[in-house]
C-alpha cells in the first residue's frame, strides 16, 4: 500500500469510515473451482435495483474504494448497468473475475468506465493444470487471451495465482507468464474453509514444506534470512494493536444483502434489503464486538512469539470456533516461515499425543445395586 | 474559462479532505479546500469566474482578481493532472481519456 493510501486508512479509520468495501454481485459461476469456498446456486440475489440503491448508500457512507466479485461478475447480465452506476458514484472500482467472458468490446468498455484495475485468477501456466483445477477445458487460454484484450486497453491486470497441492510447483511458470503479458502478480498460499463451515476442502492446502521452500524463495519473498527470521514477542503497542482492517475499515456485502466485516469472516452483522447500509455499520453488535479485539485479548495468541509478526486471519479465526482464538493455517504459515511453532501448534500436538491416552469412562450407574460408588473419576487417564 | 470533471477519475470525501484518483490507480490526489470547491463545481457549464465569486471569495475573504488569478493557475494544474478538463467554451459531458501515467503521488 502506497504511503498516502496507508495515511488515508488511518484517517478513515479515526473517522470511523468504511474506506473500502467488497460486493459480490453473485455466487454463480463458469467454473467449477476445486477449491472455491461458495455455494454457486443462487439463493435469491439482489435486483439491479437493490444493488442501485446499496450503491447510492455506500457512497454516502464513504466507501471509496469498491471491489465487485463473485461468483463470476460477468454472468450477471446487468454488470455493466451496475458498473456505470458505480462509476458515476465515483467509487475508485476494483474487478475479480476468471475474464473467460471478457472480449474486446467489454475490455474496451471497462477502460471506457475506468476500472482501476482487474484481478484475474490464473492457476497454472499449464492448461492441463489450471483447466484441472477450474474443471472448464480451455479456460486457461480464453483468460489469457482475455488478458490481452485488457492490456491491449491499457487496464492494469493482476494475475492472482492461488496455491494448493495441484499447482504447487507453478508459480514461477504463472510469474513469468504474468511478465510476458504485462500483467502484476499476486500469490496467495491459503486455501479457505466453505462459507458454510465445511473444511473439507482444506486438505487441498500446500504442505508445510511447500510451503517452507516458498517462503526461502527470494525471487518472491526479497531476503530469505530477513523474511525467515526468528520474531520477536509482541510489545506493549503490540498488544494494542488491531488485528486487521475487516469491520474497521472495510467490509463485505454478499449477493443476498448480508453483511460481513470481510469475505472471510462470515459473522453476519445484518442485512441491507432490511436496513440501510450506514445502520449496519455503525450499530452493529456484531460490528462493535469485532472493533472491540486487540492482540492483548487473543487467547493464545497474545502469548505466542509471532503475535505481532503473524499473518492471522480472524475470520478464519472465527470460522474455527473464535474470533479471538487463532487461525491455525496462519500459525502453519508462521512456523513454515521460521521454524518456530507457535503456541497454538504446541497446544494442539500435546492434546494430539494426550489423545492417544485410553480415557476410562464413568461407570453407568446400575438401579438397585451398590456399585454406584466405584465410580472412577472421570477425568482419570491411564496409558 | 469553463471546467469540468475528468470521467476517469474516483473521487470521496474523507473528514475535510477530498480524495482523488486516477481511474488507473496511476495517481492519487488529496486536495485542498479550495482545489475541492473547483472540483466540486466543475459541471462544465458555469465559467470559472462564476464558481470563484460564488464559492472562493465568499469562504476565503479574498479579493476577486487574485483569487481568479488563483483558481486559473490552480485549475490549469488540476488539467495537467488529468483531473479536470479546461476550455473557454462549455464543456459538454466527455468520453473517457486514455490510461494516465506511471504510479505517483501528489498533494495539491
Amino acid at each position: 500500500m502506497s504511503v498516502l493510501m496507508q495515511e488515508m486508512s488511518e484517517r478513515a479509520l479515526r473517522l470511523g469510515v468504511p474506506f473500502s468495501a467488497q460486493l459480490d454481485l453473485t455466487y454463480r459461476c463458469n467454473e467449477q473451482c476445486i477449491h472455491c469456498y461458495l455455494d454457486h446456486d443462487d439463493h435469491g440475489e439482489m435486483t439491479t435495483a437493490e444493488i442501485k440503491n446499496l450503491l447510492k448508500e455506500m457512497a454516502e457512507a464513504g466507501v471509496f474504494i469498491l471491489t465487485l466479485s463473485g461468483g463470476e461478475i460477468f454472468l450477471r447480465k446487468d454488470f455493466f448497468e451496475i458498473l456505470e452506476c458505480a462509476r458515476a458514484l465515483t467509487f475508485c472500482i476494483k474487478l475479480k473475475t476468471n475474464a473467460v467472458l471478457i472480449r474486446e468490446a467489454q475490455a474496451a468498455r471497462l477502460r471506457d468506465l475506468g476500472v482501476e484495475s482487474i484481478q484475474v485468477s490464473i492457476y497454472s501456466h499449464r492448461p492441463e493444470v489450471h483447466d484441472a483445477i477450474t474443471k472448464v477445458k480451455g479456460s486457461l487460454r480464453r483468460s489469457i487471451n482475455a488478458i490481452r484484450f485488457l492490456k491491449s486497453q491499457g487496464l492494469k491486470v493482476i494475475m492472482a495465482n492461488v496455491l494448493m497441492t495441484g499447482n504447487m510447483q507453478d508459480y514461477h511458470g504463472v510469474r513469468t507468464l504474468a511478465e510476458e503479458l504485462g500483467a502484476e502478480y499476486t500469490l496467495d498460499p491459503t486455501i479457505t474453509p466453505m462459507m458454510d463451515g465445511d473444511r473439507t476442502v482444506l486438505d487441498l492446502n500446500a504442505g508445510e514444506s511447500a510451503l517452507r521452500e516458498l517462503f526461502r524463495d527470494e525471487a518472491f519473498v526479497g531476503n530469505a534470512d530477513e523474511f525467515c527470521a526468528p520474531p520477536l514477542p509482541p510489545d506493549e503497542n503490540s498488544m494494542s494493536s488491531l488485528p486487521c482492517s475487516a469491520g474497521h475499515t472495510a467490509c463485505y456485502v454478499s449477493p443476498y444483502g448480508e453483511f460481513y466485516p470481510c469475505v472471510q469472516f462470515p459473522l453476519s452483522c445484518g442485512n441491507v434489503r432490511q436496513q440501510r447500509f450506514i445502520d449496519i455499520w455503525r450499530d452493529s453488535e456484531q460490528l462493535k464486538e469485532v472493533r472491540s479485539i486487540r492482540l492483548r485479548d487473543l487467547s493464545g495468541c497474545s502469548q505466542c512469539t509471532h503475535g505481532s509478526t503473524c499473518t492471522r486471519c480472524p475470520g478464519l479465526a472465527f470460522m474455527e470456533g473464535n474470533m479471538r482464538g487463532p487461525s491455525t493455517a496462519d500459525c502453519e504459515k508462521s512456523f513454515a516461515r521460521t521454524g518456530i511453532p507457535s503456541v497454538n501448534l504446541l497446544a494442539k500436538k500435546e492434546k494430539k499425543s494426550s489423545s492417544r491416552l485410553v480415557q476410562i469412562q464413568v461407570v453407568p450407574e446400575i438401579t438397585g445395586s451398590r456399585l454406584s460408588g466405584m465410580a472412577v473419576p472421570a477425568n482419570a487417564i491411564a496409558s | 474559462m469553463y471546467i469540468a470533471r475528468s470521467p476517469r477519475i474516483a473521487a470521496r470525501m474523507l473528514g475535510e479532505e477530498m480524495l482523488v484518483m486516477s481511474g488507473q490507480g496511476s495517481t492519487l490526489f488529496t486536495l485542498n479546500p479550495t482545489a475541492t470547491i473547483l472540483w466540486q463545481a466543475a459541471d462544465g457549464a458555469t465559467p470559472l469566474d462564476e464558481i470563484v465569486d460564488r464559492r472562493i471569495c465568499s469562504a476565503f475573504e479574498v479579493q476577486p482578481e487574485e483569487a481568479q488569478r488563483d483558481a486559473e493557475a490552480l485549475a490549469q494544474d488540476l488539467a495537467r493532472h488529468g483531473i479536470l478538463l479546461v476550455s473557454e467554451q462549455p464543456i459538454p459531458a466527455q468520453p473517457p481519456a486514455k490510461p494516465g501515467a506511471p504510479v505517483q503521488e501528489r498533494r495539491l
